[in-house]
């Protein structure tokens, strides 16, 4: 067994441990921060050092691929950039500020071993060490700001026990036709079962959907807004994006094992993804606390994913990756401008990003390029991914979707531009200027240049996540 | 991969383009410089050093363009100036650029607005003059970028990136009802352009190639065309704007500044125009000539009524906003009778449109700055007190109608022309919207200039007590003041224009007339392979009828 096949892993374990260290005794607030800080930058820079190994681990049961290493990079940039903009913690409760890292960053190692998991039964074990760090973490909020938060701490937990019941279900069905749980195993019998064996396809869509909860999928979707709501700032941040961009990973791996033709599954995706599009944009037209908004985008926006999962081929699974990656960028850095908005970590409403732009016009900008990324308006990353997710459905021939998908895209530029709209809106008293540290200041720079050269210049990224497909078994 | 893709490019390059032969690439660099100037803007601070800032880049850029009149080739419809990298290969995209006599006239004109911008915002805008510099330089890079662009997925990402800067531009340091106006203007473009965007996805999956000469040169099933033809037509026509498409049009005018309403008339409307010349003509010929009746009485009503709605305004910026669809209705017309006159009688209305209406719009924002009204009773009876700026509304009004020698008179007598020439009872219709023109301009004309025989502006709340003390008053009500030095080289600028064109468009025509000529050739071929088709379909449909 070669030890730097694990160096992510190695990196978050150690994270994982010091942080546990940490909340044993007592440590000054700035400390804390700046420890996790640094210990996430590394566990990032172990990421990316891992880029590019290739083996199989644990009789098979865990696989350093290419794919696996860019959602490692992918899921640690998550954490670095959650953990950075949120520095201060100032929506968690002051006394459980060091075991809100502590689990954090062990749902973080949960879900970068999730990305290498090629068993069924590993991923379960790599799901479930997420997901019940996540639960844990999200009743830590503070108490003065939002009294609901144990409402929403409870529906994530019942209905994610119930997904991962679903999911176990639909696993025993697959090990009941296929008679094994190993991703390549199968990919060799499920083609053809798919076609062939009902059960086959109730077993995936079971399986499916385990994910599908994470996604916040039609019909998995109705706990997303209360508990985007009623979770703090950071960790709505957290789960909005990180967990989502691992299970697309996983959903790769299973579309691929499913093969290029998934016939009778396709059809149960499509409405997945008709009816998340539509209710999320629908719904999210009418809010108006903004994490409840961003609750229902990024329904839609899984939506727009399952399109390229559905088309399975390789540049649809490659724009599904690519699209993740973007949608990561963009949703963080409009929960950048939350958190920065929410000295105590309130939930913010339009009301009080009326004049964003006299407060603060990086704030603002940030803000916009979020949302105009979100839109899809070019040249932002949101754009080449849609660009990228419409042709590979195209090319499957999936008209109707596609103009389904575009219409849902104009729907939903009238709330991300009404964020923007309240941005720039002219007010009588704007209230105090928005006092950015120059860490801060350069993560907004750094959220505006990634989302417009990321969809610039797409190439190369592109090229990895195509080859991550092609290497995959 | 690499080595086939070389050689495709190289045929490419053949067949359709003829490289840049400048010593500098000038159609990147018309786009770079903007972007590069509005970057650095970023990091200068005294209002006054923006704006000359603002005033150096856009007049830098228009000189670096001014070879695209002078070294233009009229003898080929080929593109030129062209540029060819790789930039996103294995999507078969690449970073093309280039122009023809359909699009150089609109980006010379481009370059020639942009600084009359920035010129006629130097005193207009008050507040954020970083940021305005700074969006009105992305916009002209933008907007170059949209006529320039040889790839589908180039042209949509310039675009839709236009937008951008243009709903900031109104919604910033829009009027009182801005937030309305921005968000109108934008969802109206941005629903009209998803279509678009899956009209090029669907183009690119059935040919394998987002390359707009290359998508030409390919036919399509009648079915095919229709869909690509209405895809692209809904975003140009909500762009242009056509009838019933237009109420976008006059709360982005009236609201935006007077930059952006300038940018707006001269340069944002002409896209609709050039989009269904580039786009809708070669790429769907059966669809463009199936579909005309419908475009040449959509193009007729949007004449009239715009002309009639503009009748009806008492707002001078709505007034040339309603105007504006008439004009357009005209460009239109001229693009959908499909003949030689028509079409080059179009674009040379889509530049007319751009010299003339800008100058209008400079004209109500020199009021504007000085009464703070745009509604015609305030500001009436200006012939007194400001006597250079009344001889140049009086010009551009003329222009506007199209009285002989000046521009728009050659033009719309073009279009006239290829409707009498094609269908009588078309042009008998749009000279009801020519004398609407004359109608509406007069009118604004007589109130702006004279008001009332006395010459004095009445304003109808003073009511009795106006003929007390209100009249002595009257000159010191109004604090006016006539045109000062920037304000005359922005209007005199452009009333050169007015009368070159109006007297000499031969130059002007010349440029186009190898492309139009070639474009109208791409149509009646495209026709004809698609009778062809047809008739091959029915004779094929017996036979394998016959072998079941």
């Amino acid at each position: 067994m070669q030890i730097t096949l694990l160096l992510p892993e190695i990196a978050l374990t150690i994270m994982v441990l010091v942080l546990f260290a940490t909340s044993l005794g007592k440590i000054k607030a700035g400390t804390l921060n700046l420890l996790a800080l640094a210990l996430s930058a590394f566990s990032l820079f172990a990421a990316i050092a891992g880029c590019g190994d290739q083996g199989v681990l644990f009789f098979d049961t865990y696989r350093v691929d290419a794919l696996s290493q860019i959602f490692k990079i992918i899921t640690t940039l998550g954490l670095f950039l959650v953990i950075s903009s949120s520095s201060g913690l100032r929506g968690i409760a002051a006394h459980l500020r060091a075991e809100y890292y502590f689990f954090l960053t062990l749902g973080t190692f949960g879900l970068v071993a999730l990305a290498s998991s090629v068993e069924l039964l590993t991923i379960l074990m790599s799901l479930e060490i997420a997901a019940f760090s996540l639960y844990v973490i999200i009743p830590f909020r503070h108490p003065e700001h939002y009294k609901n938060h144990m409402e929403a701490a409870i529906k994530y937990f019942l209905f994610g026990t119930i997904a991962t019941g679903l999911m176990l279900f639909g696993m025993s069905y697959l090990f009941g036709v296929t008679g094994t749980t190993y991703l390549s195993e199968m990919g060799k019998v499920l083609p053809n079962l798919l076609s062939t064996e009902p059960l086959a396809v109730v077993g995936m869509i079971l399986l499916l959907c385990g994910f599908f909860y994470k996604l916040a999928l039609f019909p998995l979707h109705f706990l997303a807004p209360d508990v985007y709501t009623g979770a703090a700032n950071e960790t709505t941040s957290f789960i909005a994006t990180v967990p989502k961009a691992t299970a697309i990973a996983v959903l790769v791996r299973l579309a691929h094992a499913s093969g290029t033709e998934i016939g009778q599954l396709t059809w149960v995706l499509a409405v997945f993804a008709v009816g998340s599009m539509t209710i999320g944009n629908l719904s999210a037209l009418v809010q108006n606390d903004l994490k409840r908004l961003l609750a229902y985008s990024s329904i839609a926006h899984a939506g727009y994913v399952m399109l390229g999962v559905l088309s399975a081929n390789e540049l649809g699974l490659a724009s599904v990756i690519y699209y993740m990656g973007g949608y990561l960028l963009m949703n963080l850095s409009c929960f950048y401008v939350i958190y920065q908005l929410a000295p105590a970590g309130e939930n913010l409403t339009f009301e009080q990003l009326k004049g964003l732009y006299k407060r603060s016009p990086l704030l603002a900008f940030v803000l916009a390029a979020g949302a105009f990324g979100m839109t899809g308006i070019p040249p932002t990353i949101g754009f080449t991914g849609k660009l990228l997710v419409f042709t590979s459905a195209i090319q499957k021939g999936f008209y109707v979707l596609v103009i389904i998908g575009v219409i849902n895209a104009a729907i939903s530029a009238f709330y991300y531009l009404k964020m923007v709209r309240a941005a720039y809106s002219q007010v009588e008293d704007p209230g105090d200027c928005v006092a950015l540290s120059w860490p801060a200041k350069a993560l907004g720079v750094f959220f505006i240049a990634s989302i417009i050269l990321t969809g610039v210049l797409p190439q190369s990224l592109i090229a990895l996540a195509k080859e991550a497909v092609a290497g995959m078994l | 991969m690499a080595p086939p893709y070389k050689i495709r490019t190289q045929v490419t390059m053949e067949k359709y383009l003829i490289a840049n032969t400048l010593s500098y690439p000038i159609l990147s660099m018309i786009m770079i410089i903007p972007v590069v100037g509005a970057l650095i803007t970023l990091f200068l601070k005294n209002d006054t050093v923006l704006k000359a800032w603002g005033l150096v880049v856009t007049i830098l850029t228009m000189a670096i363009s001014l070879p695209l009149y002078t070294a233009f080739d009229q003898s080929t419809p080929k593109y030129q100036f062209t540029e060819l990298r790789a930039w996103f290969p294995s999507l078969n995209l690449d970073y093309v650029v280039g122009v023809d006599g359909i699009s150089v006239l609109l980006v010379l004109l481009t370059t020639f607005v942009m600084p009359l911008c920035v010129l006629c915002s130097w005193n207009y805008i008050k507040v954020r003059m970083k940021e305005f510099i700074f969006v009105t330089l992305l916009m002209e890079a933008a907007m170059i970028g949209v006529f320039v662009s040889l790839n589908t997925v180039l042209f949509y990402i310039f675009w839709e990136g236009m937008l951008v800067p243009m709903y900031l531009m109104i919604a910033v340091w829009g009027g009182a009802r801005r937030d309305y106006a921005s968000i109108k203007f934008f969802l109206y473009t941005f629903v009209g352009s998803i279509f678009l965007l899956v009209a090029v996805i669907a183009l690119y999956v059935t040919t394998g190639t987002f390359f707009i000469p290359e998508l030409m040169d390919h036919s399509y099933s009648m079915f095919y065309q229709m869909l690509v033809f209405l895809a692209f037509a809904l975003s140009f026509a909500i762009k242009m704007p056509m009838y019933p498409l237009h109420t976008w049009l006059p709360a982005a005018h009236v609201e935006a500044p007077t930059a952006g309403s300038v940018i707006l008339a001269s340069i944002l409307l002409k896209m609709g125009g050039y989009g269904f010349l580039r786009f809708c003509l070669p790429l769907a010929p059966n669809a463009t000539m199936a579909c005309m009746p419908y475009m040449i009485a959509v193009s007729v009503v949007s004449i009239i009524i715009g002309g009639y709605l503009a009748l009806g305004q008492t707002d001078i910026k709505k007034l040339i906003a309603y105007s504006s669809v008439a004009h357009m209705g005209f460009v239109t017309l001229g693009i959908f009778l499909l003949n030689g006159a028509g079409v080059k009688g179009a674009m040379l209305q889509m530049i007319n449109h751009g010299i003339t209406t800008g100058a209008l719009f400079i004209c109500v924002g020199i009021i504007y700055e000085r009464t703070h009204s745009r509604e015609i009773k305030d500001n009436s009876a200006l012939g007194m007190k400001m006597p250079i700026y009344v001889t140049f509304l009086g010009i551009f009004s003329l222009s506007s109608f199209g009285f002989p020698g000046t521009n728009s008179f050659v033009s719309e007598f073009m279009v006239l022309i290829a409707a009498f020439d094609k269908y009588p009872w078309v042009g008998a219709a749009s000279i009801i919207g020519a004398i609407l023109a004359a109608a509406y301009m007069l009118r604004l004309l007589q109130k702006m200039v004279w008001a009332d025989s006395d010459g004095h502006a009445h304003h109808g709340s003073h009511g009795e007590d106006a003929h007390g003390v209100g009249q002595e008053d009257h000159g010191t009500e109004r604090h006016l003041w006539d045109l000062n030095f920037r304000e005359i080289g922005t209007l005199g600028f452009l009333t050169l224009f007015v009368f070159w064109v109006g007297f000499n468009p031969k130059p002007l025509l010349n440029i186009m007339d190898t492309s139009v000529n070639h474009l109208l050739m791409q149509v009646e071929t495209g026709v004809q392979k698609g009778i062809a088709a047809e008739a091959a379909a029915q004779v094929t449909e017996p036979v394998t009828e016959a072998v079941k």
